[in-house]
């Protein structure tokens, strides 16, 4: 994976995959601290103990498809390539919160990549009933977007149309080029 | 790039409103871009993009785009199935933002398979 919205989609894909109707991403740049915090929340199927405790290892997987598991195991690469960490949490039935921390400044650090692109990916991967929450921090700004808000003006409409998605990838980025102005 | 606003977002729902097939009603073409691991670290995400982008070029408000997980194919990917209406699944391997650019043209709006990208007819149908 070239960059860290690379890995945010992966996770987000099994997040969706393991039934949730709730996503919560939050990204972090703490720049003043040297600090870039992704935690990925869902209400999915979760795991239980034993699959938990494999979850990292990239020979494991629960899928049918293919022997190799690399999700999980790559993004908690990435977090301890750039003298990060990485936590896993997660419960059969209330779902999976995942914590990936990196030194911002880090040369081995990725790039976080087109976050906007990623969202409007999961948009597309979202199925009725499912919500994502996605709340960005650099310092002090703060951008937000909530496919529950949206949908309350789509009143009814899929958000699941090509318009309506290059509409709201356009709003994320000029979401995210505000509250990086901001701290400039 | 200046602010977007709300009403904006009304305009366009009201606009889709008028003319989307209903998700859950009758459509031209399923378009399903593999997003497992292997194909986004592949370039799924761009092929998604590339083909969202198309789609409301071309204004095609009968087919829909879904996503799923890894097919089993990982040397291959990117990956996406496209399912006309009534006819076979036919599974497309090795995409780039051109070759999904040329099956949307050839393949969903004109009806014919495009060969040379295609890897198999045939096998799991879900539209």
């Amino acid at each position: 994976m070239e960059d860290l919205s690379l890995h945010i989609l992966d996770i987000i894909e099994n997040s969706i995959a393991a039934g949730a109707t709730n996503i919560e991403v939050e990204i972090d740049e703490k720049v003043m601290e040297n600090l870039l915090i992704i935690k990925i929340k869902d209400n999915g199927k979760g795991m239980d103990r034993r699959t938990l405790h494999k979850a990292l290892d990239p020979f494991y997987t629960t899928k049918k498809t293919r022997s190799v598991g690399l999700g999980l195991s790559m993004l908690a690469q990435a977090s301890k390539e750039a003298d990060g960490s990485f936590d896993i949490k997660s419960k059969p039935g209330e779902g999976t919160d995942i914590t990936a921390r990196f030194v911002y400044n880090h040369i081995d650090r990725k790039p976080l990549g087109n976050m906007a692109e990623t969202i409007a990916a999961c948009l597309v991967s979202l199925q009725s009933g499912m919500d994502l929450r996605y709340r960005h921090r650099k310092d002090n700004s703060e951008f937000l977007f909530d496919t529950k808000k949206i949908k309350k003006v789509l009143s009814g409409v899929s958000i699941n149309n090509a318009e309506i998605i290059s509409f709201l990838k356009k709003h994320i980025e000029v979401g995210l080029n505000e509250i990086a102005k901001k701290e400039k | 790039m200046k602010k977007l606003k709300i009403g904006d977002l009304e305009k366009i729902r009201d606009k889709v409103r008028r003319t989307a097939v209903l998700r859950q009603g009758r459509s031209r073409a399923k378009i399903t871009v593999h997003m497992g691991t292997c194909g986004i670290a592949a370039g799924a995400r761009d092929i998604l993009s590339a083909l969202m982008q198309e789609i409301e070029k071309k204004k095609l408000n009968d087919v829909i785009v879904t996503t799923s997980g890894c097919a089993g194919l990982c040397s291959r990917e990117p990956m996406a199935t496209v399912e006309i209406t009534d006819k076979p699944p036919v599974k497309y391997v090795d995409l780039t933002k051109e070759k999904i650019k040329k099956i949307l043209e050839q393949h969903i709006i004109k009806g014919s398979i495009v060969s040379e990208y295609a890897l198999a007819v045939g096998s799991e149908r879900t539209h």
